[in-house]
């Protein structure tokens, strides 16, 4: 116990003094979770808030498009600019002026018009409301195509999610015209309602509710927990560095002739590193909590939550200091262990779906993201941040996390035994 | 006390053995000075006693502990001045041996005692809260020394300790490790300084090519070398004049 102590006292007087090491440990990780948030939040107001500007050619000039383009106002997402003629709004787009263009065809309101109407009139022909019937042959009306210019830069996420807005808003006007024509044909009466225009199906989101109040997850909910692990495992490179200059600076063969064993070498350092992961969780929170409402930001609530949230941290900075543990006893110079510690951590990051939620991967890598450790450790925080899970639901991936520290360290441990028993 | 029996050495992908069949017996409290050429094998054959690599064939005890049956024993009854500065740079010579000693289960007060008195005898006690990497390069040498000896060890390995040090320096050196050995401790030193070497050691032995050549006192490897007034004039006799440049 005294070698224990001893050890992680020369762990703490080595990080104190080390004025990088501590910036890279601290400041790193508050710079990165603040930059994260503050774009993750402005991507997600660009779908609530921010406007984005595109471009309308309108060659219709009629109903339809006059409801596509109030349609495009109300929906409060787009800043809409007109342009005369397609080759010009084209042009804009593709040299990435504009993220989207939409080209509304000539005579759509009218030939929309015609369309319903000979359907309507087929309809009711067929059941025998109509008084005369028209057995003239029916002119074949052309279908109207809305073109989309999109920037090629355009993500795909964004270009599917106004596809499918414009597709819903044109299905809403095909429908209502439907209906209006219908109207016209049975009564004489414009006034009069026959038929009720209002979508009957509707959707409702049931989310969880905390003393009959619901809780809305804001993106700071999202990205508090996601980025936090993000930086505990960033513990590695530190980590693993630490142990890679005692092996060249001689230290280290020091050690070996010292009659104490290495897992109490490596003991001292996991009891710095895990108080270091619980300074950086800390400090996070504070971030959460204090800055992010000052600067703008949705306030991170851990209301209630504190004990299990401490609990979850435990148990990744531990995951973390096994494989910084294990990569510093295999790697030989700090140029081996620092860029793979670092590419490893993003890695673990994109499989634990830090990045891109799990659920839409592929399935190989659904698989994959089973074993990464971040993955568990980011599905216990949201357990508690979102889920507002008790111990037990996040017993499995703090069990998982703590058999990883066992597994990577106790790898190390032998290791290193075997490379120098004697 | 060390009993060495046909210990070779050959590293992962080298031509030759860096230690061939070597035997060696070293008595208590003797100064036994380890010399040779670059490359000889000295500090392959140190690393071995210290259990810091593991000889191709061959066995040696301490004391009649070997590291297979008694590694913790063994630990505890050695200690060694590696070549290079074994140091923490950014910690003080005082948190630098008060980690070291505490390793050896040493504590407290007694620790602290045991600290100063070793910084008091080597000139340093000035210095003792001042960082290492702010230390010259004997300074170092000598915070170096105390961390190895701070457990009273029986058997002291050393690595060239006087390497690059001027000479004030060597001398609190050898009149320190001196003292260690009135005191009892047994003392396994290289060099390259044979002049050092000669005053020093109660017996040497001078091996090349990983195989001892010759070994006794040096006054009377000296006596038995014919043309021969020093023990450089025995050792150049015996390794020749040729370069011994390796990479």
């Amino acid at each position: 116990m005294h070698k224990l102590l001893a050890s992680a006292y020369k762990e703490f007087l080595l990080l104190i003094r080390d004025i990088g090491g501590i910036a890279i440990l601290f400041v790193m990780p508050l710079v990165l979770i603040i930059t994260i948030t503050l774009i993750q939040d402005s991507t997600f107001k660009t779908v609530t808030d921010a406007k984005i500007p595109i471009l309308v050619v309108n060659n219709d000039n009629g109903n339809v498009s006059e409801t596509i383009l109030s349609g495009l106002e109300e929906s409060n997402a787009f800043e809409v600019n007109i342009k005369e003629t397609e080759d010009l709004a084209k042009d804009l787009v593709f040299k990435g002026k504009f993220q989207l263009a939409i080209i509304i065809p000539k005579n759509l309101s009218s030939g929309l018009e015609q369309k319903v109407a000979q359907n309507v009139d087929g309809i009711i022909a067929k059941f025998g409301i109509e008084e005369e019937v028209d057995n003239l042959p029916k002119e074949t009306l052309e279908s109207k195509e809305v073109k989309l210019y999109f920037d090629p830069a355009t993500q795909m996420t964004f270009k599917s999610s106004v596809k499918n807005g414009i597709d819903k808003m044109v299905a809403e006007i095909e429908t209502k015209s439907i209906y209006k024509s219908f109207q016209e044909q049975i009564s004489d009466d414009p006034s009069e309602v026959i038929f009720e225009t209002e979508n009957f199906i509707t959707f409702k989101e049931i989310l969880p509710t905390e003393d009959n109040k619901e809780i809305i997850p804001n993106s700071v909910q999202h990205n508090v927990p996601a980025w936090t692990l993000f930086a505990i495992f960033f513990i590695i490179v530190p980590l693993s560095i630490n142990i890679v200059k005692e092996k060249s600076q001689g230290t280290f063969v020091r050690l070996r002739t010292n009659p104490v064993s290495y897992a109490t070498v490596l003991g001292g350092k996991t009891l710095i590193y895990l108080v270091v992961c619980l300074i950086q969780f800390v400090l996070m929170l504070l971030i959460g909590v204090y800055l992010f409402p000052a600067i703008g930001l949705p306030t991170l609530d851990i209301s209630g939550r504190l004990p299990l949230l401490f609990v979850v941290a435990i148990f990744a900075g531990l995951a973390a200091i096994g494989l910084g543990l294990l990569l510093g006893t295999v790697a030989k110079t700090q140029e081996q262990s620092a860029p793979f510690g670092a590419t490893f951590v993003v890695i673990l990051a994109a499989l634990g779906g830090v990045w891109v939620p799990v659920f839409i991967m592929p399935k190989f890598m659904q698989t994959l993201s089973n074993i990464s450790p971040m993955n568990w450790g980011l599905n216990a925080f949201y357990d508690v941040f979102l889920r507002h899970g008790s111990f037990l639901d996040i017993l499995p991936e703090i069990s998982m996390l703590f058999l990883f520290f066992i597994a990577t360290t106790l790898i190390a441990i032998v290791y290193n035994e075997k490379k120098n028993t004697v | 006390m060390i009993n060495i029996e046909q210990i070779s050495k050959k590293y992962k992908g080298a031509e030759n053995y860096s230690v061939s069949n070597l035997d060696l017996f070293i008595t208590e409290k003797e100064i036994f000075g380890l010399l040779g050429p670059n490359g000889a094998g000295k500090t392959t054959l140190i690393s071995i006693l210290c259990s810091l690599i593991k000889p191709t064939s061959g066995s040696f005890s301490i004391d009649g502990l070997t590291y297979q049956k008694n590694k913790n024993q063994l630990k505890q009854l050695i200690g060694i001045v590696p070549q290079e500065y074994a140091l923490y740079p950014s910690l003080t010579a005082f948190e630098n041996l008060k980690y070291f000693g505490s390793m050896y289960g040493l504590k407290g007060k007694y620790l602290d005692a045991k600290i100063n008195n070793a910084l008091e005898h080597l000139g340093l006690a000035a210095f003792a809260h001042k960082k290492i990497d702010t230390f010259s390069g004997g300074m170092k040498r000598r915070v170096n020394l105390i961390a190895s000896i701070l457990h009273n060890p029986k058997v002291l390995f050393l690595d060239e300790p006087t390497v690059g040090v001027d000479v004030q320096s060597k001398n609190v050196i050898i009149e320190f490790l001196k003292q260690l050995n009135n005191n009892g401790t047994t003392i396994i030193y290289t060099s390259h300084h044979l002049n050092e070497a000669e005053t020093f050691c109660t017996r040497v032995a001078i091996i090349d090519h990983g195989k001892l050549i010759i070994k006794g006192e040096p006054k009377e490897l000296v006596k038995d070398s014919e043309g021969s007034h020093n023990l450089e004039d025995v050792f150049i006799s015996l390794t020749g004049k040729a370069l011994r440049d390796h990479a």
